[in-house]
């Protein structure tokens, strides 16, 4: 039986993430065709990396992540992604992704193969990647056309109770980059605030990178947080700034009126294009 | 209408008061955010506000754009891991209300939120379920708020992307409210706002409406009421 959850035989196991730059990670990492999770519910999304694999120009990427937004409309827009799995894919409070939008109404500038969710059904993908399991059980998608266009969403018999439940399969991106708050000089990360599904699809994912605002010594324990071990990730790069418009609490504050200025610059290709030539390739 | 108000303020109201105090509600971004806090700053002190980004016992000062803004959370009782506010909290039956907003309804208020036209080639591709599926089938009771319209109210829906399904469902709009009839789940109007004739109504919904034997006027907006929903909003 092969396992299609990463591998951590002792040939590839290092006691240390790798503290690299971003264009080194990304350019080892993410490459053309990859299942790649940019995640980060609203905090903590890693633009900065979303940016860099732009200028690297990756092509035919699966984009996954539950709740794609404006770094994914940007990715979607420049032609990186072939394939969009998400549960909710807009800009909160503000409106549509329009470049989003685009690719899958007008096929602009690829056309953009969707495999929707519901948030409940992501986040258990995720879960089971991580717990290295084939699917996770949930009770959901009850009554909706969900089912009927996504293939990953089956039902099952809970043995126990005779209960008719929905599964999910498990989700394992080839590779898997966060934002986090710190990390220590072994590449040990600690994220806390709103930490989302980023642990799970860390776990769940063959190769990994965090990009962090600072390095530090000692890592202070807080309240609601977590360390994800740095043997347990492969690269770590330190990115000051790296979530915004996004925000790192403790850090930074969304930047909510970039959100908002978003909605003009991406509704015409035009407009985006040129933008993106002057703020993220040039 | 007219009346110092707007229609948005009376549906925010009226959304605003189906919220009992203490009452454990899980909030979408936008109108069911923003009557769900005007309920805490009024009736409703102590009702609990989760959001889907996992803070539990939100007290915003400011209305949040978006579900994680750093506000929700900094106010926040606590703060817990995306799968485990839908397992544990939201799945295992700890929501009272699950508070919604749709592109379309019908007439069981199932809700669209996913496309506009044909699946495969959709005229609108709208943002998709998000936590909406498990909201309206988890929650004890689901309110949903939308403005109305033919284009929202529609005999058939392009794509059933959440069902209601645990217990009472309402739906507030700016014309009226409208509740899930007790034998068959079909919405009946039960309320008109002031200025509103039952008969705009009809002519905003795609489909026959059944109306309730008795449709009272819903009581205006109180100079409270929008006094504390524009210094929130301001």
């Amino acid at each position: 039986m092969s396992r299609i959850y990463p591998s951590f035989a002792a040939q590839d196991c290092v006691l240390m993430a790798k503290l690299t730059t971003l264009a080194d990670a990304v350019a080892d990492l993410v490459h053309d065709g990859d299942l790649v999770a940019l995640e980060g519910f609203t905090h903590l999304i890693p633009f900065a990396a979303g940016h860099e694999i732009i200028r690297q120009g990756r092509r035919r990427l699966t984009l996954a992540r539950m709740t794609p937004d404006v770094v994914y409309d940007q990715l979607i827009g420049m032609g990186c992604a072939e394939r969009l799995i998400f549960s909710w894919g807009g800009n909160p409070g503000v409106g549509s992704l329009h470049r989003l939008r685009d690719a899958v109404e007008h096929d602009w500038p690829v056309p953009l193969a969707l495999e929707e969710h519901s948030h409940a059904g992501m986040a258990n993908r995720y879960v089971a990647g991580a717990a290295g399991l084939p699917m996770a059980v949930l009770r959901g998608y009850t009554g909706t056309d969900l089912g009927r266009v996504t293939a990953s969403v089956a039902t099952v018999t809970c043995p126990f109770t005779g209960e008719e439940l929905t599964a999910v399969a498990a989700l394992n991106p080839d590779v898997t980059v966060v934002h986090a708050q710190q990390a220590d000089r072994r590449g040990n990360v600690a994220v806390w605030g709103i930490t989302g599904v980023q642990r799970q699809a860390v776990l769940a994912a063959r190769r990994s990178l965090v990009t962090v605002e600072e390095l530090v010594d000692v890592l202070a324990p807080r309240p609601g947080g977590f360390v994800l071990p740095g043997w347990a990730i492969t690269a770590v790069a330190e990115v000051p700034g790296g979530a915004h418009p996004s925000y790192a609490s403790g850090y930074s504050v969304r930047d909510n009126d970039f959100y908002r200025a978003w909605d003009a610059i991406s509704r015409d290709r035009d407009r985006f294009t040129a933008w993106m030539a002057e703020h993220v390739v040039g | 209408m007219g009346d110092g108000y707007t229609s948005d303020e009376m549906m925010t109201v009226a959304a605003a008061r189906r919220l009992a105090d203490g009452d454990v509600c899980m909030v979408g971004i936008g109108l069911p955010s923003l009557a769900a806090n005007l309920a805490r700053r009024l009736h409703a002190p102590a009702c609990v506000l989760v959001y889907e980004s996992g803070t539990i016992g939100s007290k915003p000062w400011v209305p949040p754009l978006s579900i994680g803004d750093g506000e929700l959370a900094d106010t926040a009782d606590t703060v817990v891991p995306v799968p485990e506010i839908f397992n544990d909290w939201l799945q295992a039956g700890r929501i009272d209300v699950g508070f919604l907003g749709a592109a379309q309804i019908d007439r069981h208020a199932r809700l669209n939120t996913t496309v506009i036209g044909p699946y495969e080639a959709p005229e609108v591709r709208l943002p998709g379920a998000g936590g909406a599926p498990e909201i309206a089938s988890s929650a004890r009771r689901v309110i949903v708020v939308l403005r109305h319209s033919r284009r929202a109210f529609v005999d058939r829906l392009d794509f059933v992307t959440s069902v209601p399904g645990r217990g009472p469902t309402a739906v507030i709009t700016d014309l009226g409210v409208l509740e899930a009839g007790s034998t068959d789940g079909e919405l009946e109007l039960v309320s008109v706002h002031p200025g509103v004739a039952i008969d705009a109504v009809r002519a905003a919904t795609g489909w026959d409406l059944r109306i309730s034997a008795t449709v009272p006027v819903t009581p205006a907006p109180t100079t409270l009421e929008l006094d504390t929903l524009r210094a929130f909003t301001a």
